[in-house]
This record gives structure tokens, C-alpha cells and sequence, in this order.
């Protein structure tokens, strides 16, 4: 555990390693995402995002290395580490027939919270979204990008320290991916949350951003945006991305600006 | 800087929530899974229909035709010779819960696929917790269609004792979760969402017809030794026979050891099977040698 006098990391994960039969999908990673801290973790599919994400969330189990929430061990604290973080799966994990209020208690039912604590704290954030007005509608009838809102704002229900976004802007348009990457900043100053941003798209990186370059299941490069820069004597990230993974690698990829 | 989250009263800027949960936290999880259930169920009204129609054809056309071949004498619970429709009741009351527990164990493929699961295991509860949840949620669903079912059934003149619909109510909950156990023990194994025809041929299928759904064991016996020992080994035999007991007001106490044994078994095959450390889903990888 950390000393007192220092904030513990909201996410802080050492040397996990795990594999798929013979395939490693995660290689000695190790990561930390401080409160109040947004960190990018970018790579192309396939890079180990969805697997390291099943691990914090405790899908898999992870037999090597530690990961621990707000200094919670997930394996051996596990409830009190998942009580401290929230999560927007890749997928889309709404209930289409229920409407979106429905939606949100269902999510605070599941941690514990009561039906009028859950209608409270969810109208709180349906409103952070502008969403408030569509309560009680299906979410059927949501946009994509509205979707995602909402599943953000289920996700912090239970006033989470640590949000996790597994590739939250697929699929959305220009638009909707500006509001929802505006958004999720601004949780992270207002509200001093620790983010776990996952991408392949490096235009959702901004220079001032913590970030870890994963590829084939290893951490190839991290920290300040400007550092990684600096270090590989590029100009911009995405140059920089280039160069680390190596320039035959890109030809071809979906990582994209 | 850190704005002070309003409203919840309980992780005001960056403190993390370090109590334990509570047992009115726990009470609200397993409310909110069934809540959810249920208005999964009251959207689904084409579910609900073919869950009633299924056995009500059954009931209707199937047992109107064999009335006059198929002749149950007495037997244990009945007191008299009783038509062949009264025989099959118990059956297809098995096979309401049948179909809903495999359905919901198919909708938990799904859910996994679609990430719902996910988002279900992700709570803080304990995965044993949730899984019992999720069955006590799917049991309940059933025990609505079985008591239309038998609403509907009494108009045909399936009249059990008045009692036996209270004494039906803990055997339906204990067949609803050996069966809801057993789709979600099939949940974990199955790997990617297939279709219902396949359930329907390997498991709905060979479950409901060898066993005493449709005709008492000492029938199956005289026609083949084999298929009487295989209905002897089916649980849903078994769990016909204590619904059909407890509905005329009986205990089988055989039939009611042998479903608690297999609703265990089951459960806790399912719970293991989940278990991400331990379970089906460990082996969906591991930390690996590495190469």
C-alpha cells in the first residue's frame, strides 16, 4: 500500500501478464492512472485494451502481477475495488426495452443503492448529459452518441473513483465523439476522477495527457504526450506512434488521427 | 480540484468508499435483479404467450387425442382413475420451467456476447450472490406462467385440491431453480450464442420426453428396460413428481431429495463455472509460460 501522506493511484497495475493459449495478449504490463488524472491507453485492435479491461473488471482472473483500485487489490478486495470504479464496455450493455431512468436504478440496484437514492443521483447526471428530459423514454429511441451519455452516467451512479472507457467513441460521429471526449474531461477536473481512456484513435489524445502506447500486449512507450514526443524526436504523436511501433507496422493499421 | 459529488452523501471528492456492503445493499441487488426481470417479461409479451400456448396446445390437442389410448390407472397421488390431461398437468407445468430456465440460460449467452453480462458481474457483490439472484429472478418469472397456466388449466377441468395451488408453490420454486441452475450451469459452456434449436433437440427435448411428463414410469418400463432406467436417471423426472405430489397436497420424498441433490449440484457447478479465478471462464486464458 501507498504511505499516508501520498494519494493512493486510482488505478494502478503491475506486471500482469495473460494468455489466450499460446498467444500472450498482455505481456508485463504495468500502468498507473493517478486521481484526478486522464490517461490514454492507445493501440490498434488486438493491441490486449479489452483484455487488460476483462481483468481490472474481474471477467478473468489475473494470476500474475497485482492490480489494484484505489489501493484495492481486485483479487482479494474485489468488492470494495469494483464499489470504487466504473466501466462503459465497448459494447453497448443497455437495456434497449427498458427506458433510460429504468436503466440507471437497475445499475445502482446492483451496487447497493435504493430506488429513490438511484432516481436522485440519476437525474444528477442524466442532467450533466442534457439528457434529463428523456428519462423516461426507451433507450431504443437514443442515438448512438446519446447512448453512450447515458452509459457514462450509469457508470458514475454509485459515484465512482475510477472510470474506465473501453473504445467508447466507435461507431459516433464527429459530433458525438467531441461531446462525449469534452465530457469525460471534464469529470476528471470537476469531480477529480482517476480516467482509464482506451482508443485507437490518436486525434483523442491531447498533448497535455498521460498516455500508454500498448502494442502486442506490451507497453512499448508511456507518459506525458510531450515526453513521448520529445523522446522519439518526432513532431507529433501520431509520428511518434509510427516510430515506436515500428514504420512496417502502420502501413496498413486502423490506428487513424 | 475536487467538487464535492451532492446527493449520495458518501464519497465527497476523492474519498473512496471504504465500507463494506451492507445487508440492505444486498436486498436491493437481488430486488433490482428481479425488477429487471420482470419488466424484461411484461416487454416480452410474445415470450409470455408462447411460454402459455406451448403447453395449453399441449394440454388442449395432445391429451384430448391420447385420452382414450393412453389409460393411467391409479396411481400414487391420484385417489381415482384420472383422465389422461390431469396426468400430464404436473408435466407441463415442468415444462413451462423447463423452457424458462433454458431461455434465460440462453439469454445469458446472449448477455455475455452483448456485454449485459458484464455489466451484471461488475457489481460489487459476490458472483455466487449475483448468479442466486439471477436465478431467484428467472424462478419467479415461471411461477407467474404456471399459475396462468393453471388458472387456464382449471376451466378444463384440471381441478387439483385449493390447497395443493399454496403446497405447489415451494416444489415450483425448488423444480424453477434446479432448472434455472441447470441453464446457467449450460451458460457457461456454451461458447457463443447459438440458437434455441439447438437447446431445444439436446436438452429441452430429450429431458421432457424421457421422463414421467407425459406417461407414468411402469408404461415406459413395460415398452423398453433401457429407456425406463434412462427416465429413471433424468432429474426432470423427478422434478415432475414433486410438483405433481405437492399439488394434490404430497410430499415424494424421494423425488424431493433427488431435486434439492441436483439443484445443489447444479448451482454449484454454475457458480464454480463462473468463478473467474477457477471456473469455465479461467479458461479462456491465463498469465501463460509467455514465449
Amino acid at each position: 500500500m501507498t504511505s499516508d501522506n501520498q494519494p493512493v493511484d486510482a488505478l494502478q497495475i503491475e506486471a500482469v501478464s495473460h494468455s489466450f493459449g499460446k498467444r500472450k495478449a498482455l505481456d508485463a504490463v504495468s500502468l498507473r492512472v493517478g486521481q484526478s488524472g486522464f490517461c490514454a491507453l492507445l493501440g490498434q485492435n488486438g493491441a490486449g485494451k479489452t483484455t487488460l479491461f476483462s481483468l481490472i473488471t474481474r471477467l478473468y482472473d489475473n494470476s500474475s502481477g497485482s492490480i489494484r483500485v484505489l489501493g484495492y487489490d481486485v483479487r482479494r478486495q474485489s468488492g470494495l475495488a469494483l464499489r470504487n470504479l466504473g466501466v462503459v464496455f465497448q459494447n453497448r450493455t443497455l437495456d434497449a426495452e427498458l427506458s433510460v431512468m429504468q436503466n440507471l436504478i437497475y445499475h445502482a440496484a446492483l451496487q447497493g443503492m435504493s430506488k429513490s437514492q438511484a432516481v436522485e443521483r440519476g437525474m444528477k447526471e442524466l442532467d450533466r448529459i442534457g439528457l434529463a428530459d428523456r428519462q423516461g423514454e426507451k433507450v431504443r429511441a437514443l442515438s448512438g452518441g446519446q447512448m453512450r451519455r447515458v452509459e457514462i452516467a450509469r457508470a458514475l451512479m454509485h459515484s465512482p473513483r475510477l472510470l474506465l472507457l473501453d473504445e467508447p467513441t466507435v461507431g459516433l460521429d464527429i459530433g458525438s465523439r467531441q461531446a462525449i471526449l469534452t465530457h469525460v474531461r471534464r469529470l476528471v477536473v470537476e469531480d477529480g476522477l482517476g480516467v482509464l481512456w482506451a482508443t485507437h484513435l490518436i486525434d483523442e489524445i491531447d498533448d497535455g495527457d498521460t498516455a500508454y502506447i500498448l502494442h502486442q500486449g506490451k507497453v512499448l512507450a508511456h507518459g506525458g504526450v510531450d515526453e513521448i514526443v520529445k523522446e522519439t524526436g518526432t513532431d507529433t504523436l501520431k509520428a511518434a506512434y509510427a516510430a515506436i511501433i515500428g514504420p512496417a507496422e502502420t502501413g496498413n493499421r486502423e490506428v487513424a488521427a | 480540484m475536487n467538487a464535492i459529488i451532492e446527493g449520495t452523501g458518501k464519497t465527497p471528492g476523492n474519498a473512496p468508499v471504504t465500507e463494506p456492503l451492507s445487508v440492505i445493499g444486498y436486498w436491493r441487488c437481488m430486488i433490482g435483479i428481479v425488477w429487471r426481470e420482470g419488466l424484461r417479461f411484461l416487454h416480452q409479451r410474445g415470450r409470455f404467450v408462447a411460454a402459455l400456448v406451448r403447453p395449453l396446445v399441449w394440454l388442449f390437442i395432445f391429451a384430448a387425442g391420447f385420452r382414450s389410448v393412453l389409460g393411467v390407472s391409479i396411481i400414487e397421488p391420484y385417489e381415482t382413475y384420472v383422465l389422461y390431461e390431469v396426468y400430464i398437468t404436473p408435466g407441463l407445468i415442468g415444462m413451462i420451467q423447463l423452457f424458462n430456465g433454458m431461455q434465460s440460460s440462453l439469454a445469458m449467452v446472449y448477455d455475455r456476447e452483448m456485454g449485459t453480462m458484464r455489466s451484471l458481474l461488475v457489481s460489487p457483490f459476490p458472483r455466487w450472490f449475483l448468479l442466486g439472484s439471477k436465478l431467484v429472478a428467472g424462478v419467479s418469472v415461471s411461477l407467474v406462467q404456471v399459475y396462468v397456466f393453471l388458472a387456464i388449466a382449471w376451466f378444463w377441468e384440471i381441478e387439483p385440491p385449493l390447497l395443493g395451488y399454496l403446497t405447489v408453490l415451494p416444489a415450483l420454486v425448488l423444480s424453477g431453480l434446479m432448472l434455472g441452475s441447470l441453464g446457467l450451469l449450460l451458460s457457461s459452456v456454451i461458447r457463443q450464442l447459438e440458437n434455441f434449436a439447438g437447446v431445444m433437440n439436446f436438452v429441452i427435448f430429450p429431458m421432457f420426453f424421457l421422463s414421467s411428463a407425459l406417461y407414468p414410469l411402469w408404461r415406459m418400463r413395460e415398452s423398453s428396460p433401457l429407456l425406463y432406467d434412462i427416465c429413471n436417471w433424468n432429474p426432470f423426472t423427478y422434478a415432475v413428481e414433486v410438483i405433481r405430489f405437492a399439488l394434490y397436497v404430497q410430499v415424494n420424498w424421494t423425488a424431493l431429495l433427488v431435486t434439492v441433490g441436483c439443484t445443489i449440484t447444479f448451482m454449484s457447478l454454475a457458480i464454480f463455472a463462473y468463478n473467474p479465478s477457477k471456473g469455465l471462464i479461467a479458461r479462456r486464458g491465463g498469465p501463460g509460460g509467455g514465449s
